[in-house]
């Protein structure tokens, strides 16, 4: 055997391989010698800002990540959480934002083929699918290609695959027009000793190669996303794969069925960094090496070189170490499935990737190295020069609301808040016949087939809180996505995140990324929830401009009992309306500021972890008592349009409601519309009036009757025991109008 | 009541059609590899809904080749009964144990949600535990099912009763309006001549439950059962 002749490694080969000398430098130092071309492309895909996680390792590591109930951490496919019953649910969300603003249909749906396949690795059957996305404004053609072809993809994958998308949640803000995001949440149930890990154990065992072919698309995927865009980018549409969702079920079922029957040691999906980031990851977790053999990697095209055969980006691949003498029991598995399948190496005891190619050794590198021993920085942060006229608002110069009808049904109007039926009823959402809380309730609940439990589910983020407050926003994040869980009757039990961020290497992006993670710690810490998985999209800004930061949070809950989960629409005429916590002048980053004043502007709402912790005790403890009928929390758009949606969500009846709310020295916009935290509207029946109201004095939780659910109108009192004005008086089929509708009115447009 | 559930490469149903069987209706369920031949002793067949061959090519194109296939038309001419529910229904269209074929849906996306259908014949196997013109709820998931054969079959399928559901309003009426997916006579179900094997774009499995929010679905299985029985008894009687 002899090396391949050796290439020059010149400074624009390593420049185009979006490596520093310095990184260059250590490659060197750790081989010895310098790499030859396919190690070149193996450490560029492995130590991009990707897979080597460089500029947020330091900081990730301060996050909460244990707890009584957690199986499995960060580092594995998917983080795994125990619900008792002998069951866990694995779950993880992932971001696929450069490969969708490239090609939307397809960026999409490899966002979900990958979150997939890290949930079924781990040998969980998935059993749901939310996802958060973020576009620019939908008056541009642009804007509404890539919103029809996102939800287009993701429908594609997801519904092939029959996993439902229960749940998720899309938020518009022009800033998101060069770089809209994706990220997709997916929640799988396995039993507690039968977690799969993505682990190279026993040398001699065989390393098998089962799924797709391999072919040239997706080369340098990872490196891609570890790049900023510009108006190039739509030349970089090779580097995104295209997905097969039908090859992907078939890849799921020979999955579940090979761990059914002991043969497999670990197993690890081919995603970012395909064979290379698979193998090298696996051998390091083991402390072992791997040798590979790439004649016998099934392709798709003859003539394909080690460097595209080894950072090849095809979907639904995997690669498993099997028992010794199991091979023929796994071949016969992915045949019945009708899966290509090889075994295409060994695991060996010298802690090397060591890789052939027709008889000839093409890479030998530490597997450690590759997988661990990437740069990691601590890159400066400060706080950008206009952060304080961000925060600076007068509000003296901003007029009280006048018509507040019409203010109301803009905000129900707009895209953030209206309805998003005509993005979920493009996802089967009920297939597996789980679905309890089907979109548009407060978190998607889906029961535990067996058990009498159900699981809990939202995405969560507000980007102008975070833009305004990095780590204000953060921790109203974690807060917000606790109450939507809560609100549903589930106690939360762990947290995956999906950070989106703009280019790392600025320091007032490293500071808004520094901030948001303190705040996540500090809320999580607060509420005793670990995070269990995660991931880091740096680079999401296109020409220079940063998305507004986003970490985007998917948060899990467990109902014991699945026939008492909750939902936020009124129920019957007569209830009572409730109204718990209470509002402040807290209209800084408001949706309506944006909508009504286009200003994104402000200090975000005021939070106390102190208060939000009771008032979600309270709530729980109501929803399991069974004293109310509805729940539903305030956010977007403020107690009024909370109001509306309690009217308007329920799928078969729409109730009226009449309320008054006290004004006390607050403006009327504040009331109405401010975004004050730790606010939940309940409804109950008259006879449950004392028992909500004592339960919340005992807590310590303010409480108020504020009105009752009945008529044909959305009826607001505002003012005191002395004087009240009738603010708010519109028909529910207006309100129903505005909101039901508005986002498919914008995108039947060309 | 032994059922039969075909699993082909691609089908996602096939676990809830399973469930709905053997923990709602607590009746045996096999599950039917579709390269095995279809198993002796079965009282219905379930052609599950999902994405057979990943629906490439045309729904249900490729499935129909399967092997199994083979043995459920016997299975359907010796008048066993076979119920076809989304892909499954694109299947028996394929197979040709139903007439017509299906077009993308009008508004050419994909359809998840609830919708009405009328039982416009209550006389037949899958259909005797609901009242003439009954108005079910049952949720759709499809982006075909917009239903088309040429007019002189459409005018035999009218005259022999064998249009079993049609979409429909809340109150019961078919209006265009009502068809989710442009549906030719806003038609969601179809029977064969004989009565024994019907399609249904609907999923009645995804709403025979009441944790569900709905038990509508469960009719169609519950008139299944009780079709079986009779068969069963009057073969008792003619064995006696």
């Amino acid at each position: 055997m002899k090396q391949p002749a050796p290439l020059v490694i010149t400074k624009d080969l390593i420049a185009q391989h979006n490596l520093t000398d310095d990184e260059y430098k250590k490659i060197v130092e750790i081989l010895g010698r310098e790499p030859n071309l396919t190690e070149l492309g193996m450490f560029s895909v492995m130590w991009s800002e990707h897979c080597s996680y460089k500029s947020s390792r330091v900081h990730l590591r301060k996050l909460p990540t244990t707890g009584p109930r957690v199986v499995q951490g960060p580092g594995e496919n998917a983080g795994a959480v125990e619900i008792g019953d002998g069951l866990c649910v694995v779950f993880k969300m992932e971001s696929h934002n450069h490969p969708s603003f490239i090609e939307p249909y397809q960026g999409a749906a490899t966002g979900v083929g990958g979150i997939l396949r890290d949930v079924f690795t781990m040998g969980a059957r998935p059993i749901a699918l939310l996802d958060s996305l973020r576009f620019g404004g939908l008056d541009t053609a642009k804007n509404r290609h890539l919103m029809r072809g996102v939800v287009a993809g993701i429908g594609g994958y997801g519904n092939c695959m029959g996993v439902p998308t229960v749940g998720g949640e899309v938020r518009f803000d022009d800033i998101y027009s060069l770089n809209p995001l994706v990220n997709v949440f997916c929640l799988g149930i396995a039993h507690k000793d039968k977690i799969f890990r993505g682990t190279a154990a026993g040398v001699g065992n065989p390393v098998i190669y089962f799924g797709s072919k391999t072919g040239r698309d997706g080369i340098h995927g990872a490196t891609m996303a570890s790049d900023s865009f510009d108006d190039q980018s739509e030349q970089k549409r090779p580097t995104v794969q295209v997905g097969d969702p039908f090859q992907e079920k078939l890849l799921l079922e020979a999955c579940l069925e090979l761990m059914a029957n002991d043969l497999l040691v670990g197993i690890q999906d081919m995603g970012a960094a395909g064979l290379t980031s698979s193998s090298c990851e696996m051998a390091s977790r083991a402390g072992n090496g791997i040798e590979l053999d790439l004649t016998h990697v099934p392709r798709r095209e003859p003539g394909m070189t080690p460097y595209e055969l080894m950072l090849s980006e095809s979907q639904e691949r995997m690669l498993m170490v099997a028992k010794a003498g199991k091979e023929n029991d796994c071949i016969r598995i992915c045949r019945k499935w009708d899966l290509d399948v090889a075994v295409v190496g060994t695991v060996t005891g010298d802690g090397i990737l060591r890789v052939k190619d027709q008889g000839n050794i093409v890479a030998e590198i530490p597997a450690k190295s590759l997988a661990d021993d990437g740069p990691r920085y601590e890159r400066p942060y400060q706080p950008p020069a206009y952060q304080d006229m961000l925060t600076n608002l007068n509000y003296d110069a901003i007029p009280d609301v006048k018509d507040a009808n019409e203010a109301l049904l803009s905000l129900l109007e707009s895209p953030t808040i209206a309805s998003k039926r005509w993005v979920y009823e493009q996802y089967d959402h009920m297939v597996r016949t789980n679905s309890i809380i089907r979109p548009g309730s407060d978190a998607a609940v889906v029961r535990i087939k067996g058990t009498n439990k159900a699981v809990a589910m939202t995405v969560d983020c507000n980007g102008r809180y975070c833009l305004l407050h990095p780590y204000e926003g953060a921790r109203l994040a974690v807060a917000e996505a606790a109450r939507n869980l809560v609100c549903s009757g589930a106690e939360p039990i762990g947290l995956t995140d999906c950070l989106n961020f703009g280019n790392p290497e600025r320091p007032d992006i490293m500071w808004q990324f520094v901030l948001a993670i303190e705040g996540m710690k500090d809320a999580c810490e607060a509420f005793q929830i670990p995070i269990v998985s995660g991931n880091v999209s740096f680079y999401n800004e296109t020409n220079g401009l940063s998305i507004y930061p986003t970490p985007m949070l998917g948060m899990v809950g467990l109902i014991e009992e699945a026939d008492r989960t909750m939902t936020q629409w009124f129920k019957q005429e007569g209830d009572d309306i409730i109204l718990l916590g209470s509002s402040r002048e807290d209209l800084g980053g408001s949706e309506y500021l944006k909508v009504i004043h286009s200003r994104e502007q402000g200090s975000p709402p005021y939070l106390s972890l102190e208060a939000e912790k009771v008032m979600q005790e309270c709530v729980l403890n109501l929803i399991r008592s069974g004293s109310v009928q509805s729940v539903h929390d305030c956010s977007d758009g403020g107690l009024a349009v909370a109001l509306a949606e309690c009217c308007l969500s329920a799928q078969d009846r729409k109730l009226g409601a009449v309320v008054k709310l006290a004004l006390g020295r607050l403006r009327r916009d504040a009331v109405l519309f401010g975004e004050s935290q730790s606010r939940v509207l309940l409804s109950a029946k008259r006879e449950n009036r004392q028992v909500v109201l004592d339960q919340a004095r005992r807590l310590g939780v303010p409480a108020e009757v504020i009105g009752a659910v009945g008529g044909n109108q959305l009826v607001i009192y505002l003012g005191d025991e002395h004087s009240t004005t009738k603010t708010v008086d519109v028909p529910l089929s207006t309100l129903h109008d505005r909101w039901a509708d508005s986002l498919e009115r914008m995108l039947v447009q060309e | 009541m032994k059922i039969g559930v075909l699993v082909f490469p691609g089908s996602n149903c096939d676990h809830d059609c399973r469930h709905v069987f053997q923990n709602v209706l607590g009746q045996p369920v096999e599950m039917v590899w579709h390269k095995d031949a279809l198993p002796a002793g079965l009282d219905a067949v379930v052609i599950p809904g999902g994405f057979s061959y990943g629906d490439y090519l045309r729904t249900g194109a490729i499935a129909r080749f399967s092997p199994v296939m083979g043995g459920v038309k016997e299975f359907a001419q010796r008048g066993g009964l076979v119920i076809g529910i989304c892909n499954g229904f694109q299947i028996l269209l394929e197979a040709g144990l139903l007439p017509g074929a299906m077009l993308r849906n009008r508004s050419l996306h994909f359809i998840c949600k609830d919708v009405y259908v009328r039982v416009e014949n209550a006389a037949t196997p899958f259909t005797s535990a609901c009242t003439p013109g009954q108005v079910l709820k049952i949720p759709i998931a499809h982006a075909e099912g917009n239903y088309y054969t040429d007019p002189v079959t459409l005018a035999g399928l009218q005259a022999n009763a064998q249009v079993v559901f049609r979409y429909c309003t809340p109150d019961g009426k078919a209006t265009a309006d009502a068809s989710p997916n442009g549906s030719l006579d806003n038609i969601a179900g179809i029977r064969n001549a004989e009565g024994n094997v019907l399609g249904m774009m609907p999923h009645p499995e995804r709403c025979a439950e009441e944790m569900l929010g709905n038990e509508d679905g469960r009719l169609i299985f519950a008139s299944m059962l009780e079709a079986v029985q009779q068969i069963k008894s009057k073969l008792s009687i003619v064995g006696s």
